[in-house]
Order: C-alpha cells, then structure tokens, then sequence
C-alpha cells in the first residue's frame, strides 16, 4: 500500500493564549510544537497499516522551514519519508492550502504511482476549516468520508466508522480515498529512541510553492473577552470537604 | 437578496444549531429561504420561521450520502439564485457544506459567530475549538458560512411563509459515500456530553488506578468520569472519556476539574459547564484563574473526604 498524511504544525498554547502586537499570529517564542492529535492519529494509522501490509508511509506537511521539525517527528513514529512544502511562515487559507497539497499529490503519484489512501485530520488544530480534505478528495475525484473514528482496509474497501450522536455510522469506501480522522482513531506510540535516530536519515523532500491571494482573509485574531478571573478558595486539603459538599447542595447536585 | 439556510431537524422539528444558523442567516438581510432534506422533512417544516421551506425528498436521503447533501444544496442555490449558503456547524452540515464549496469553486468560513454583509463580507469565527477569535473578510461570489455551535442565540421556531416539496436530481456517484450500516451506543452509564456533573482527573491521577476516587465521586453525584488527554495518551482511560477540543464537549451544571492543570484545549471542551471547580495541589496552575472555585490539595485526599461528608449527610 502507499499511503499519504497531512499534518499541520502549530504551537502547544498552554494555558493562556497571547498574540502578537500586530494580532496576526499567536506569540510562540516560548512555546513548543504539535500537530493535531487528529493527525497524529492517521500517522499512526498508515504506520500500521504499513506494518500490517507492507508498503510505503509518506508525511506531507506546508509550512514554515520549522516545520520539518513536525515531519521529522512523523518518522521517528514511522513514517517512511516526507514532503514539505515550504512557506514563509505565513498562513494559508484552506482553498490555497488544499491546492498545494493537490498539487504535491499529483507530482508524487505521477513519479511513484496512486496513494491508496490520502489521511487528513478532520478539522486542523489552530483554524479548524474543516475542509482542506474535502477539497483535495474532491479535486483527486476521490471518494471521502469525514470524521473517523475507525478505519479498518480489506481489499478493495476501506471500512469507516464515523460517531454521531453516541453510536456509529459505517462507510465503505471503493480505494483509492480520502479519510479525515478524529483522535481516539487509534492511541498512537510515543517515537523510541532508534525511531528517533533513523528518522533524522529518511528522505525528506522540499518544494516551495507560490502563495495565492486569501480569499478567506484574515483581519485580526482577538481572545474571547472574560477568560481571566480567580477562583474563590474553598479551603486546602481533606478539610475543604465541607465547603464543597455545601456548595454542590447549594446548586442542587448533591442528592 | 437571497440567503439559502440549511436545516437539519430531529423529532419532528428543527435543530437548535439549525434555528442558530437561521439567526446568523436574518442578519445578511434580504430573504431567507430554507432546506431540509431527506424523511421527515416535510412535518418539520412547518415549524421553520423562513420565508420559503424547501423539502427534497428522494428515497436515496433515508440514510446520510453527504454527495448527495452537497450536490441538493448547490443546485438549489443555483435555482434561487442564492448570494449566500448557511449551514449549522455540526458533522454532517459541516461535511456536506465542505463539499458544496469545492463544487461551486468557493471558499467556506466554518463556525462563524457574526456576519456583516458587505463587499467583502466581514465576519468573525473560532479558532482553537473556541480559544481564539478571528476576524476575518470572505471574497467570494456567493458566501458560503457555517454557524459555530451555541454561541449564536436560536430563532424561535414558528411557521415557514410556504412550503415547496421538490423530488431533487441525484446523480450515482452523489450516492458512492453514504452510510450503509449503523452500529448502536453502548447501552448503560451517565453520558459525558449529557452528565449535569462531570468529575474529571487528569495526569495528577498518577495511575489507572488512581481513578477510584474520581470514580466513587462521579458515582455518588450521578454524574460522569472525564480525562485529559495526558491520562489519554497514557493509556489510563479511553479517548471516549477524554473533555477538549479534540474530546468531548460537556456543559454540566459543574465540572469538578482534579489535577487538571487547564490547558486551552482541555478548557475548550468546558466552555458550556456552569461553573468549574478545580481540585490541584498547585495554586498558581492555570485553572486556577479559569475556575470558579478552588481547593488546594491533593486529589487523593480531598475527593475521598468529599465523598465521605456526602455519605455522612445522606446518612
Ligand atoms: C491541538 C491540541 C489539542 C489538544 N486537545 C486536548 C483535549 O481535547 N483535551 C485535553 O485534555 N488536552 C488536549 N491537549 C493537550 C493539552 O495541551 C495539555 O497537554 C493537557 O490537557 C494536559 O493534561 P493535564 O492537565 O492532565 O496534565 P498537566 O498539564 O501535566 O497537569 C497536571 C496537573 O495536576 C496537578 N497535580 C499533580 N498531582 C496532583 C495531585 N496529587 N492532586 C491534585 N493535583 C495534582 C499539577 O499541579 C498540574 O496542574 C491538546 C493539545 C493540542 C496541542
Ligand atoms: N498547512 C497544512 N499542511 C498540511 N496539511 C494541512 C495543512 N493545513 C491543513 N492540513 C490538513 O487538512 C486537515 C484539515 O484542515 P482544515 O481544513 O484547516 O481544518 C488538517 O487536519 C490537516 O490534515
């Protein structure tokens, strides 16, 4: 099998989101990265299905020159090898994003043959546009489904378990497809160390693509007022138990 | 002016995300014309306060094929001559309003909370599952829009000024994905997106085992058991367990948060509780300024007490 995920890099926000002067961007300059743990997910998904067929497991990500940071991290995991698609830095709306990724899609299956799967997240972790799959599918005439949480091949068909509304739809994709995947898809591995030390070897290629004109543009970030407060201390330790039952009496929760 | 609001409606009636979006859609003025689709739609349309109700009815719509959702919603567009298409933000509008935008070659702004109409439109919508707002100008020819889940007060439902019923166009690749099978929910258990108290742990836990007090807590309250995505990632509990914005959203009358430290995206998953209650050992963690209450202490001693003051009062 030949398989394809997308993943994004962004940072690890903690507990308190702070932007830029200029409002265009989180201020990351003492933060970490990630992916989506949706992604991290489909990582770990076409990793096994690697293991579980043979094949080869193939990153792609569009990004700042940072970002291999992101892919490196995929194939530590086990990943085989990576694209990344380079930008300044700046962020891509879903429509310009998905084109780039089409077209990365299309140059590699014309030198290395069809993916017969494409995994995206279903939403990405920072703009959550719930789409660059839909967009890549569609453009590829590529069935889709959104939202896994299981996805299990057998022959020609992929098996897609989607949740809604507590139980489980199911979908059976004809291969090649697009999947977008939810966390809790699989629980992915941590890298091993010697993962780690190959992952620094596997081939890596780097193609950087012009920019399109936003047609989702972005004006300004803004963090939702009324975040900060302190909490009213009920007490410290076992003796606090008294003000906590008082208080879930008091809303009504505690009988 | 038109603007082509898409409904999905449950029971008989409409969705309350649905009446949210149909109250995003008023404030781009002109007329507002809805579509539902699929069995039941009809009946439910009646209680859907637009200026015209269109049902499509196909006996393919009785299971979900978002294809066939997608290409319903453009050729009505199309025929109403609609400036504008608005979803509500849940899976399957979502899904099928993803796939309308790729068809008519447009962008799509997912979960907005407010519109301006104008050249270009301006709008405002989440990002970070809620953590950070952005505003945003949408150049488009036709504006595609879905509504960010209740943060948007409802219409009230009343009736259409007409109902149209119409039997739509579907072509045999609109119907290649769509849902064949249904597997059932677990039966049994207080679920978390409905529990009127949550009592989550987080990595403060320590150990799978380690949930029993959070487990005695929830029990005694009725109410469910939440994680982080530490406890996840450790294998401790389920990801069906876990609360953020890639877990669970809950809105429980309290969230009872032990040995969370209150991580955006764990937060974002909280967003709807009434009031939080933070159990840490540490007072200057970031909960600490999230929550409505604190105690300070160490999880394992205080949930015990607590649950031991509700037995001795119910005693
Ligand atoms: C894109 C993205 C999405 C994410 N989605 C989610 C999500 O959906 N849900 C989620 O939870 N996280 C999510 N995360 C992870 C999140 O950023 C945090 O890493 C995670 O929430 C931390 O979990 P925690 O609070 O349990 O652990 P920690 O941050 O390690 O905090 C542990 C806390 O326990 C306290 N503590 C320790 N011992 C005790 C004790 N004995 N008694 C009381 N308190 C004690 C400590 O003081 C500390 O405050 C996401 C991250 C990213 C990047
Ligand atoms: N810059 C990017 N690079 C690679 N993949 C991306 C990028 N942006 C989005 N994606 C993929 O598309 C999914 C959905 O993104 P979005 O439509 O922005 O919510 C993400 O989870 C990723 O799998």
């Amino acid at each position: 099998m030949k398989l394809l995920v997308c993943v994004k890099r962004v940072p690890i926000t903690g507990g308190r989101i702070v932007l830029t002067e200029d409002e265009q961007a989180i201020e990351t300059r003492h933060l970490g990265f990630a992916i989506s743990p949706h992604e991290e997910c489909g990582v770990e998904e076409a990793v096994r299905l690697v293991e579980a067929n043979g094949g080869e497991s193939v990153v792609l990500t569009l990004g700042p020159a940072d970002a291999e940071e992101q892919l490196r991290d995929c194939m530590a995991i086990g990943i085989d090898r990576g694209i990344h698609l380079v930008t300044d830095g700046e962020e891509w709306d879903p429509e310009a994003t998905a084109a780039a990724i089409l077209e990365a899609i299309r140059a590699d299956e014309a030198a290395s043959g069809p993916f017969d799967l494409v995994f995206f997240g279903n939403e990405s972790a920072d703009s959550g546009g719930f789409q660059v799959g839909l967009r890549v599918a569609h453009a590829l005439g590529r069935p889709c489904a959104t939202g896994l949480k299981a996805v299990a091949v057998d022959g020609g068909l992929a098996r897609c378990e989607q949740e809604i509304g507590g139980g489980r739809d199911v979908y059976e994709l004809p291969l090649p497809a697009v999947v977008t995947v939810l966390e809790g898809l699989n629980l992915p591995r941590y890298p091993s160390v010697p993962g780690r030390m190959r992952a620094g070897r596997k081939p890596l290629e780097q193609v950087t693509p012009v920019r399109p004109d936003s047609r989702l543009e972005r004006a300004r970030l803004v963090v939702p007022a009324g975040e900060s407060k302190q909490a009213e201390v009920l007490g410290r330790g076992p003796d606090a138990a008294r003000a906590v039952v008082d208080l879930l009496e008091q809303i009504g929760v505690a009988s | 002016m038109t603007t082509l609001v898409l409904v999905e409606h449950a029971d008989g009636g409409p969705t309350d995300v649905s009446l949210q979006a149909l109250a995003l859609a008023g404030g781009l003025g002109g007329h507002v014309h809805a579509l539902l689709l699929g069995p039941g739609g009809a009946e439910a349309a009646q209680a859907v306060p637009a200026a015209v109700a269109h049902v499509a009815e196909h006996e393919a719509l009785g299971s979900f094929a978002p294809d066939a959702w997608a290409s319903i919603l453009c050729a009505t567009a199309d025929r109403l001559g609609a400036t504008a298409v608005v979803a509500p933000g849940s899976e399957h509008a979502t899904d099928a309003m993803a796939r309308a935008a790729v068809r008519l070659g447009e962008p799509l702004a997912t979960n907005c909370t407010t519109v301006t109409p104008g050249e270009p439109l301006l709008l405002t919508r989440i990002r970070w599952g809620g953590s950070l707002l952005e505003e945003a100008r949408l150049h488009a020819g036709r504006a595609l829009l879905t509504v960010a889940p209740h943060a948007v007060a409802g219409v009230a439902a009343g009736a259409p000024g007409s109902v149209e019923t119409f039997t739509p166009e579907l072509a045999e690749t609109d119907l290649v994905v769509r849902v064949r099978d249904r597997v059932a929910p677990p039966a049994g258990g207080v679920s978390l997106t409905d529990a009127k108290v949550v009592v989550t742990g987080g990595r403060g836990v320590g150990s799978a085992e380690g949930f029993a007090p959070v487990e005695e807590l929830a029990a005694l309250l009725g109410g469910a058991v939440g994680c982080s995505r530490a406890v996840t990632m450790s294998g401790w509990r389920p990801h069906t367990d876990q609360v953020g914005q890639t877990g669970n959203k809950i809105a429980p009358e309290i969230y009872i948060a032990c040995g969370v430290s209150g991580a955006t995206q764990h937060i974002a998953g909280a967003k709807g509780a009434k009031r939080i209650l933070a159990v840490n050992t540490d007072p200057e963690a970031p909960i600490m300024s999230i929550a409505d209450y604190a105690v300070v202490g160490d999880l394992h001693e205080v949930l015990p007490a607590v649950s031991a003051e509700l037995r001795r009062r119910r005693a």
